[in-house]
């Protein structure tokens, strides 16, 4: 007979055998690995500037080309890496702290409380994202905090409405209603009985959704709302090579491509395990 | 009908309300002096305090938030305190801009990504399938600026088919068009990702329903049981994450209008922050959210329509 797998062995080996979830795991862990060991891994200092070797093309020395400062990309590209994975990942979870937290509230207090808090969240998502964002930062200014801050606003909403509709279904369920019936107060039922159950969605929305902070992020900085230069961000280095993208285009192309493959590996991955956890895909 | 639409279109109006008040609460809260932010920081203290009368920033912030909702009321947004342009004209010389470049990027998207998701759904697993998910998923990914950038790379300094600067003239359709192509492209592309993945997951969910296999049990022709069981009922779904994504693209075409350097809201938008244009800013901010509540309100309505079972709700 053979042995028995607990939940997290067949989570685990249902994940090794989703190619989409695991590639883009790899991946992912890789740039994560990039970001952390920027200081070892780059070949230059992201900010020396080397006169004689301004918009050089890919060579031995400068794999990915200099800029119009003579920097190198590659090195700029490996330490760009920190800003965009540092902020997308600490606004989304952000985002979810406080989106889950408001969603739970406003699902389990119907009524007042819970009608005032969701009016809020439909107002916020009467704006695009990235208008909300471009707002918010003008306001709050553009730095390393500010970004932060601003992309968690945006991010908020989205988690409220999703934990808030998990929630309604939730609280209909039996063990729900047993547990309110022998009379557990109501933050343990959110706590133990309720939260519990929405975690997994949650996670896999957050993993996609860092997607999307960072793309928002690439934004910002492409309008000059971003990280100041010159600390290098893939958005500011796009933006600094549309000016010169006739003769130099490879500063705009690999530093785009650099944010498309980051966020396809999130993409990927969240896609990968929201398949693995959807009990209607199962099997199929 | 009428009454399910007449209630969503009143549920819109206290939206739209709070909206405007928090569009005024933004604005109101940005840092530095609008009056200082016209005249440059070395104007005279009575220059400044002229200018903070003229716009009337002296008074009681209930007085200007009223005159800001009557004007409002009135059709009137303002004068920009840096141009000296009323705000009301330069967005309706740039509104078509905006609506003609994100309409066909949506209307691409449609007509691309619909046949593109039914096929990849119908067809599961097959090549089709695998070309179709690693398109959205690319589509998903890319940020639209990016996106922009290479198709410049490619049709405009590669290949000089397009031009990559300005929307050209209405009155000129040939030029209007040429520029047009593009950044409407751009954002065609990206709309044809969300609706094929949206499609795709739509048409499988139909396939599974139990009217479906009653449907194939009782010997209908495929064709069939596709178009009139699976495809109507795939439709819901569409139609309402649709109006999403209008919603998530109007957000990019201010990226498309930057980059392709067109004139249209976003770039309006994003100059008046950098000049702290803040009654420019507040007015293009109200009407994102006017032409976002009337997309919703359109969703919502159209749902109505083709699903009955939402009226009764």
């Amino acid at each position: 007979m053979p042995k028995r797998m607990t939940t997290t062995q067949k989570m685990w080996s249902a994940f090794l055998r989703n190619r989409t979830a695991l590639i883009g795991g790899i991946i992912a862990v890789m740039i994560l690995a990039v970001a952390i060991f920027a200081p070892w891994l780059a070949p230059y200092d992201p900010l020396r500037q080397d006169p004689y070797m301004r918009l050089a093309p890919s060579s031995v020395k400068h794999w990915l080309g200099t800029d119009d400062f003579g920097r190198d990309i590659l090195s700029r590209i490996i330490w760009g890496s920190r800003v965009s994975l540092i902020i997308g990942i600490s606004s989304v979870s952000l985002g979810m702290i406080a989106g889950t937290l408001l969603g739970l509230i406003a699902g389990y207090y119907r009524g007042k409380v819970g009608n005032l808090i969701m009016r809020g969240i439909d107002v916020l998502m009467c704006f695009p994202d990235l208008i909300l964002a471009i707002a918010i930062t003008a306001v709050l200014g553009a730095n390393l905090g500010n970004l932060i801050l601003t992309i968690s606003i945006v991010m908020t909403p989205r988690f409220a409405r999703l934990a808030h509709g998990i929630v309604l279904t939730l609280a209909e369920r039996e063990y729900v209603l047993a547990a309110q019936a022998v009379g557990v107060r109501v933050p343990r039922i959110l706590r133990r009985h309720i939260f519990p159950n929405i975690l997994g969605e949650l996670l896999v929305a957050a993993t996609l959704w860092v997607g999307v902070a960072i793309r928002l992020e690439a934004n910002l900085a492409f309008i000059g709302l971003g990280v100041q230069p010159p600390t290098p961000t893939w958005g500011n280095m796009i933006k600094q090579g549309v000016d010169v993208l006739i003769n130099a285009p490879w500063i705009s192309v690999y530093s785009g491509l650099s944010i498309l493959i980051t966020i396809l590996s999130f993409n990927m991955l969240g896609d990968g395990v929201r398949d693995m956890t959807d009990p209607k895909l199962r099997g199929t | 009908m009428f009454q399910y639409s007449v209630r969503r279109i009143l549920q819109s109006i206290p939206i739209l309300f709070i909206v405007l008040t928090l569009v005024f609460v933004v604005v109101r809260v940005l840092p530095g002096d609008p009056a200082v932010a016209a005249l440059g920081d070395y104007a005279t203290k009575e220059a400044v305090d002229a200018l903070r009368i003229k716009l009337g920033l002296n008074d009681p912030l209930w007085k200007q938030y009223l005159t800001f909702l009557w004007d409002l009321c009135h059709g009137d947004l303002g004068t920009s305190a840096i141009t000296g342009y009323g705000v009301a004209a330069q967005v309706k010389k740039v509104l078509p801009h905006t609506l003609e470049l994100t309409v066909f990027g949506i209307m691409f998207g449609y007509v691309f990504g619909i046949p593109l998701g039914i096929s990849a759904g119908v067809k599961r697993n097959t090549f089709v399938d695998y070309f179709n998910r690693i398109f959205s998923l690319l589509g998903l990914s890319v940020p639209a600026f990016y996106l922009g950038i290479l198709l410049i790379l490619v049709f405009s300094i590669q290949f000089p088919l397009f031009p990559v600067v300005g929307a050209g003239e209405f009155s000129d359709l040939a030029s209007n068009l040429r520029h047009l192509f593009l950044p409407s492209f751009t954002l065609g592309l990206l709309m044809t990702a969300y609706i094929t993945r949206m499609t795709r997951s739509s048409i499988l969910n139909a396939l599974r329903e139990d009217y479906v296999r009653t449907a194939q049990a009782k010997g209908l022709l495929e064709r069939v049981v596709l178009y009139k069981h699976v495809l109507r009922n795939a439709l819901i779904p569409i139609v309402a994450l649709g109006g999403l994504y209008a919603i998530v693209l109007i957000g990019s075409s201010v990226m498309v209008e930057i980059v392709f350097s067109r004139p249209g809201l976003g770039k309006l938008m994003v100059g008046a922050i950098k000049q702290r244009d803040y009654i420019t800013l507040q007015s293009v901010m109200v009407i994102y959210a006017i032409i976002v509540v009337i997309i919703n309100l359109l969703t919502d309505l159209v749902y109505g329509l083709i699903d009955p079972r939402i009226k009764y709700r």
